[in-house]
């Protein structure tokens, strides 16, 4: 039944994995940045920002991509406004199906990572200053390498949420083939279409394969880190 | 090198005030848990902010609140050996020790990776991870990356406490060879005497966040008015000697001090070599006159200097031997039976086997 793909299929799968991809990646700096700030700082507002990030979480996602299309269209605020200074547009782009899924993912992104630095032994940081790293080298050295099992973690949870993002997605970019249709868009388009259903369950059981190996890899991916790290099988 | 410390910092309930000044291969600090000695280290290495104060090594200012200099801890150089040795544990033993190495500019690495892996016995350690090493191995890993760092100086913060007792001698060993092979200056924090008294030349005594005293540590020890802070226990006279012979048959060493020769059995030293005893006051009993047909070798004639007037029953008595203080501790009841009073004659008895390795510090 998959012994062939259909250059449609073939598409929407690729389509999908871009998207989680770029999506993951562009969240990283900002999903790390937010993390250590909640994980090391004491600032006014930090229970809001904490609530806000996890948003994403509870809000229904048509709410998110609404929000994303009211802020960031080609008329929003912010998306005029990149737009005119840096000729970036996410509006019915796939690089605005990123955009709603890094959102989406970021409150797994943020938690993930957040937990890793708890767990992190300040004191091994003051040992390594002690030892002429400067702040930055601390960082680089010591803090992040041993956060590294939460930062993969973190990354693929928010890569898998990103292969099954439908909401924000469908609201906010619309549902192009071969720009923003992804799977899980192209299964509900089969699903509103007469005699779509057989192209439905084979995007479906291909949407479980994927999702599957991707659980799996990561799996692997954090044990790997974690002997990396640590030099043990947690 | 001279370290200049006048510090003052306030943690929630607990205030620092302390200030010295030493100029010893190794300082300690001592005193009780919770009286402020890591705390201070931690000012030292930068790592907490003094609230008012000046530390100082040589000629180079770490932290003066009136100029305003506070030097930011990865550019002290001083390098900090922690109770626990907090290795980076996702770094094998070579790349912990040569951690801080990468951070020193060129010109001012001193210290030599195959002369430290050498001296601290690492190179059967290098490939192995922290998780893989047992806590004294971990102790000398931790030793030879502060060092590897080339510290102007050393901050040992209890190296020993988490450490069994096979293990601490071990480690002793150590920071011996590391004092007299390496020249940079020691802070040693510890709250056990015998780890002072084997090491230090110069002691700090602190006690609720202030010095107490400070001065070198054969006298302090002699000093009546701070045994309640060194611990009556383990306390006792610390007697500078040298050893003038060592009879290879009976294993006794004859060291010679200001007021006779002392006999000691199971320490090992060269002839000429200089020497601190501890003479515990427990281990010193008090005679009116020169006992005979007795198998304590060591009897010194001496005077009654001072009388402890410490409640409980047992007094200590501090007896001045041609100038050298011992300290005997001694039951109230043979105080009274013997009527002891200062200005007495008296004979001092010291077992030779009261001593070990223990005892004994090579100055």
């Amino acid at each position: 039944m998959l012994d062939a793909l259909t250059p449609s299929e073939l598409e929407a799968v690729r389509l999908s994995l871009k998207v989680a991809a770029a999506s993951v990646l562009a969240s990283l700096p900002f999903g790390f940045a937010l993390a250590w700030l909640l994980a090391r700082r004491q600032f006014p507002g930090k229970s809001l920002l904490d609530a806000v990030i996890h948003l994403p979480l509870v809000l229904p996602p048509v709410v998110i991509g609404y929000l994303l299309l009211v802020l960031f269209g080609r008329r929003g605020p912010i998306g005029q406004w990149l737009d005119e200074t840096f000729g970036i547009v996410f509006a019915f782009r796939w690089t605005g199906a990123a955009l709603a899924c890094a959102l989406m993912g970021l409150p797994l992104l943020v938690r993930a990572i957040r937990q890793s630095l708890e767990a992190v032994d300040r004191r091994l940081e003051s040992a390594a200053a002690t030892l002429g790293a400067g702040r930055l080298w601390v960082l680089a050295s010591v803090t992040i390498p041993l956060s590294l099992p939460g930062i993969v973690t973190g990354m693929l949870l928010s890569f898998a949420r990103s292969l099954g993002e439908f909401g924000a997605t469908i609201t906010f970019v619309s549902n192009i083939p071969g720009e923003t249709q992804t799977l899980p868009l192209a299964i509900y388009t089969y699903t509103q279409v007469p005699g779509g259903d057989p192209q439905a369950m084979r995007l479906c059981v291909l949407s479980v394969l994927l999702s599957l190996a991707a659980l799996l890899a990561s799996e692997f991916i954090v044990r790997r880190a974690h002997l990396r790290v640590f030099g043990d099988a947690h | 090198m001279r370290i200049e410390i006048d510090v003052e910092r306030r943690l929630e309930s607990f205030r620092l005030k302390a200030s010295f000044s030493c100029d010893a291969p190794v300082t300690a600090l001592f005193g009780r848990s919770g009286c402020g000695k890591s705390t201070l280290l931690n000012l030292v290495a930068g790592l907490l902010r003094p609230d008012r104060g000046r530390i100082a090594i040589g000629d180079r200012v770490l932290f003066d609140v009136a100029s305003g200099v506070n030097v930011p801890p990865e550019q002290r150089r001083v390098g900090y050996v922690f109770q626990d040795g907090l290795l980076l544990p996702h770094l094998s033993v070579r790349q912990n020790l040569l951690y801080g190495r990468f951070f020193t500019p060129p010109q001012e690495r001193w210290a030599d990776i195959g002369r430290v892996v050498a001296l601290l016995d690492l190179a059967p350690l290098l490939e192995r991870r922290p998780r893989h090493l047992s806590g004294g191995e971990k102790q000398r890993v931790a030793l030879g990356r502060a060092l590897l760092a080339s510290p102007r100086l050393l901050l040992m913060d209890e190296p020993l406490a988490s450490l069994d007792a096979g293990r601490r001698g071990e480690i002793l060993y150590y920071i011996e060879r590391l004092r007299d092979e390496v020249r940079v200056p020691i802070l040693y924090v510890s709250h056990e005497i015998e780890e002072v008294v084997r090491l230090a030349g110069h002691m700090v005594l602190l006690s609720d966040g202030r010095v107490a005293a400070s001065g070198e540590v054969h006298d302090l020890m002699g000093r009546m008015e701070l045994r309640g802070l060194i611990g009556r226990y383990e306390g006792g006279a610390v007697i500078e000697a040298k050893v003038a012979a060592q009879d290879l048959d009976s294993g006794l060493a004859r060291l010679a001090f200001t007021g006779g020769e002392l006999l000691v059995a199971d320490v090992d030293a060269l002839v000429g070599e200089s020497l601190r005893v501890r003479v515990r006051a427990r281990d010193v009993s008090i005679a009116l006159e020169r006992p005979r047909d007795i198998s304590i070798l060591n009897c010194f004639a001496g005077r009654i200097a001072e009388i402890g007037i410490e409640p409980g029953s047992s007094v200590d008595v501090r007896i001045d031997i041609a100038g050298t203080p011992i300290l005997a501790r001694i039951t109230r009841h043979s105080a009274a039976r013997l009527r002891l009073a200062a200005g007495q004659e008296v004979w001092a008895l010291v077992k030779a086997v009261s001593f070990d390795r223990q005892s004994v510090g090579y100055a």
